[in-house]
């Protein structure tokens, strides 16, 4: 990421910050200013939580005990393209398991991980709403279903092959 | 030949009480008088919603609905309306229920047949971004009978003769809560919209809020003037990006119709209602977790009393519901306690709404009236298992909930029936499963779901969890010993006793009732090393039969580099290096892999 870049982010952050801090309740806007800042940067970088602590006035001790309390904050950078894999019940029982094991073992990464290469990381679901074509897994924004491992594997390779060109 | 008319009739538990069968005996036996068998085709339908009318019989075309039959109406109807064209007035039921929209456009569709929509009554009927579309539908009528004819109490003891009770799982009685939280004194008052939706496996509210989002504004509404409330949050999760849209575009067309706002249709009422988004944590879904989270801080729960109708957001009296609770609300306003509650059961009125998925082939939302069998939605609207397969249990109430067996599938789905069968209605996850999965292996799966997402704070949910997730682990590994059986008893009936919050209360909930029903799988695992499913890897093994052809592909396949051979020859598995994927016995074209 480039340095204006940055800038500009941390000054819609910063915009974001000054507008929820003239409302009642400000601090019980915490989660909605880190939903934004991830949003912004991808993931939650230390700096940035650290400058929601001075700007919000909470102290940093906090903001990384709401952090780290929920799943959907990612306190490191993602891969390029994020796996989800459901683990949702219907999924696990139409073999959500076996795929899993198989992007572990293809990716060697655990979830929370990223590629080597940059290029994946991986993180589980609950459920995508998708039970219907269970077993699903989530690249993204797209919903792939009905798959197997073999398909899997096919699809992880269309992503690679997709980011070369 | 086509039919000319088509005839359902409900065959619900009242309308059977009240002599269908005996109606629809006069019906085969006239339609044989008059030559008409082949011109028309008989129905039968779940409860159709007017049972105090039964027997009910719905004649299309034209959607004509007869109630209150005997055999000789039979006789008039065949001679006057199927012969003669002719409707017959005094038979016929007056009837203006919403839900009756959804079967005339989908009733004939054998997935709907015994559904009832309520909850769901617009969804897939209505644009749920055009908020004409549900004006056009009774929408914010019953908002505006509200604030012109009744007042708060008036709303209250209606929602109380309703019988409503709570969605999102435990089912308190909703007119109760409304009640507690209108009579306590401390303002500014919250109602909340629990869309949190936390059982992993199920997606009812969702569908409900991307389906019909003003359903849940005006239930919200009518909530807040019960209780006197001027505010309302909806707090749901942030990974339903399209039920976030469509429930803020709702709540802005509201506002712009001034059905939320200062003095709403022109009455003294002012509500409006915000958007606080969930950050993914199963126990957020515990209503004082989610106030905490609301709050800005993280999602633990604390202990009740005080419950929120007294002390809930920013210490304020706090009325909270599950979404689909709240859908329910405009109907009981609308067409009023009494027909609400002449749905359902004793103890359990109305609907409710199940995501259907697993090992059954239809799988979606279904909407039930309370009383329903289970049976009767796995088999009749979920058409069954795939293939052929047999059915094993299904689970409902997800996490906190349990896995019944074959011989409970005549279990009326009601509050009650499915505690004492050991399940829990929970908020409406049900999956089914078949002889592929491990019962330990199901149970292991939930309790590493709830370990998970303990929050951490009280030590039965945060310790207990864990060491009965060792030893299912263990179970699982082929490792159990002797007395671990009797162990998760009885730290499961601890933890449910000790912990602080429902997630605790109820986390033991699967291993429970898998032992209970499934007792026999749990001893295989333990005294002879066998999963009957081969779903535990540890327990099986992979072997290459005689009639190997050689040719290779196992070999190729195995990402260990466990099996050898030479072409043309039969090839081995080292089982010291084999990791159980089971990649070969998937790839083999001459089924000579076998999983023992
Ligand atoms: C661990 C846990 C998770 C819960 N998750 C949900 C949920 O996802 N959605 C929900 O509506 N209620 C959930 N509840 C129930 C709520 O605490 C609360 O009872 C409910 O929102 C009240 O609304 P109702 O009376 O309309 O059901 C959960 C409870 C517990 C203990
Ligand atoms: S359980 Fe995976 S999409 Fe529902």
């Amino acid at each position: 990421m480039t340095t204006t870049q940055e800038k500009d982010a941390l000054a819609e952050l910063g915009e974001f910050i000054a507008e929820v801090m003239q409302r009642e309740y400000p601090h019980s806007h915490l989660i909605a200013v880190l939903h934004k800042a991830q949003a912004l940067y991808g993931y939650l970088p230390t700096e940035v939580m650290n400058e929601v602590a001075v700007r919000m006035g909470i102290p940093t001790a906090h903001i990384w005990g709401v952090a780290t309390f929920y799943h959907y904050f990612n306190l490191n950078p993602p891969g390029k393209h994020t796996i989800s894999v459901c683990l949702g019940t219907a999924c696990y029982v139409k073999g959500a398991g076996a795929i899993l094991q198989r992007i572990k073992d293809e990716l060697k990464i655990d979830f929370g991980q990223v590629t080597e290469d940059g290029m994946f990381s991986l993180q589980p679901a609950r459920c995508l709403g998708a039970c219907g074509l269970a077993p699903v897994v989530m690249i993204d924004d797209t919903i792939h279903g009905d798959l197997t491992a073999d398909k899997m594997m096919e699809l992880l390779e269309t992503y690679r092959k997709g980011s070369e060109d | 030949m086509a039919a000319k008319y088509v005839i359902t009739l409900c065959d619900g538990t009242k309308c059977i009480n009240n002599g269908a069968h005996r109606v629809r005996a006069a019906l085969d036996e006239q339609l044989r008088a008059h030559g008409l068998t082949d011109q028309v085709r008989i129905n039968l339908s779940g409860c159709l919603g007017m049972c105090e009318k039964g027997p009910i019989m719905v004649v299309n075309p034209g959607y004509v609905i007869y109630g209150g039959l005997d055999e000789s109406d039979v006789e008039r109807i065949v001679t006057e309306h199927l012969v003669g064209g002719k409707l017959i007035g005094d038979l016929e039921v007056e009837q203006d229920h919403l839900y009756n929209r959804f079967y005339r456009i989908f009733g004939d569709v054998g997935f709907f047949g015994k559904q009832m929509r309520i909850a769901l009554r617009n969804c897939g009927i209505i644009n749920p971004e055009n908020i004409d579309d549900y004006l056009s539908l009774r929408g914010y009528e019953a908002l505006g009978k509200a604030l012109t004819e009744m007042s708060p109490a008036d709303i209250v003891a209606e929602v109380q003769r309703s019988g409503l009770r709570g969605r999102g799982g435990a089912g308190f009685p909703t007119g109760l809560k409304w009640k507690l939280t209108a009579a306590e004194k401390a303002t500014p008052k919250y109602v909340i919209c629990n869309a949190d939706e936390g059982d992993p496996g199920a997606f009812m509210d969702r569908s409900a809020i991307e389906g019909d989002p003003h359903t849940v504004v005006e239930g919200m509404a009518l909530g807040a003037y019960a209780v006197g409330a001027e505010r309302g949050v909806v707090y749901i999760r942030a990974e339903y990006p399209l039920a976030i849209k469509r429930i803020t575009k709702a709540i802005e067309d509201a506002r712009a119709h001034g059905f939320l706002g200062e003095r709403i249709l022109g009455s003294d009422f002012n509500f409006d209602i915000e958007i606080r988004l969930g950050a993914g944590a199963f126990v957020c879904g515990e209503e004082t977790a989610l106030i905490h989270s609301i709050e800005g801080a993280r999602g633990m729960p604390r202990p009740r009393p005080p419950y929120p109708s007294v002390q809930g957001l920013f210490g304020k009296p706090t009325l909270i519901n599950n979404v689909e609770t709240w859908a329910n609300i405009p109907v009981i306003i609308m067409d009023g306690a009494t027909w609400f509650s002449t749905v359902g059961t004793e103890t359990s009125k109305g609907t409710k709404v199940f995501a259907l998925a697993g090992k059954v082939v239809n799988t979606g939302l279904v909407e039930v009236p309370m009383g329903t069998t289970l049976r009767e939605i796995i088999y009749d609207i979920g058409g069954g298992l795939p293939g052929g397969r047999k059915f094993k249990a299904v689970q409902t109430g997800g996490p906190s909930g349990g896995c019944l067996p074959e011989r409970c599938l005549d279990t009326p789905i009601d509050y009650e029936s499915l505690a004492k069968a050991g399940s829990i209605m929970g908020s409406g996850g049900m999956i089914v499963i078949d002889e592929d999965s491990c019962m330990v292996d199901i149970a292991r799966f939930f309790l590493e779901f709830t370990q998970n997402e303990s929050c951490g704070k009280c030590t039965p949910c945060r310790e207990g969890t864990k060491r009965m997730l060792e030893i299912l682990t263990r179970i699982t590994e082929g490792k159990g010993r002797a007395g671990d059986i009797e162990k998760l008893q009885r730290l499961g009936e601890t933890i449910k006793k000790a912990s602080l919050c429902g997630l605790g209360q109820s986390a033991p909930n699967p291993v429970l009732s898998t032992i209970e029903n499934f007792r026999e799988e749990y001893e295989e695992h333990i005294e002879q090393g066998k999963c009957r499913a081969g779903a535990c890897k540890a327990l099986i093994r992979f072997e290459i039969l005689q009639m190997c052809k050689g040719c290779g592909v196992c070999r190729k396949v195995c990402p260990v580099g466990a099996i050898t051979g030479q072409a043309k020859h039969l090839h081995v598995i080292d089982q010291d290096k084999c990791v159980r994927c089971g990649l070969c016995f998937e790839k083999c074209k001459f089924d000579a892999i076998v999983k023992v």
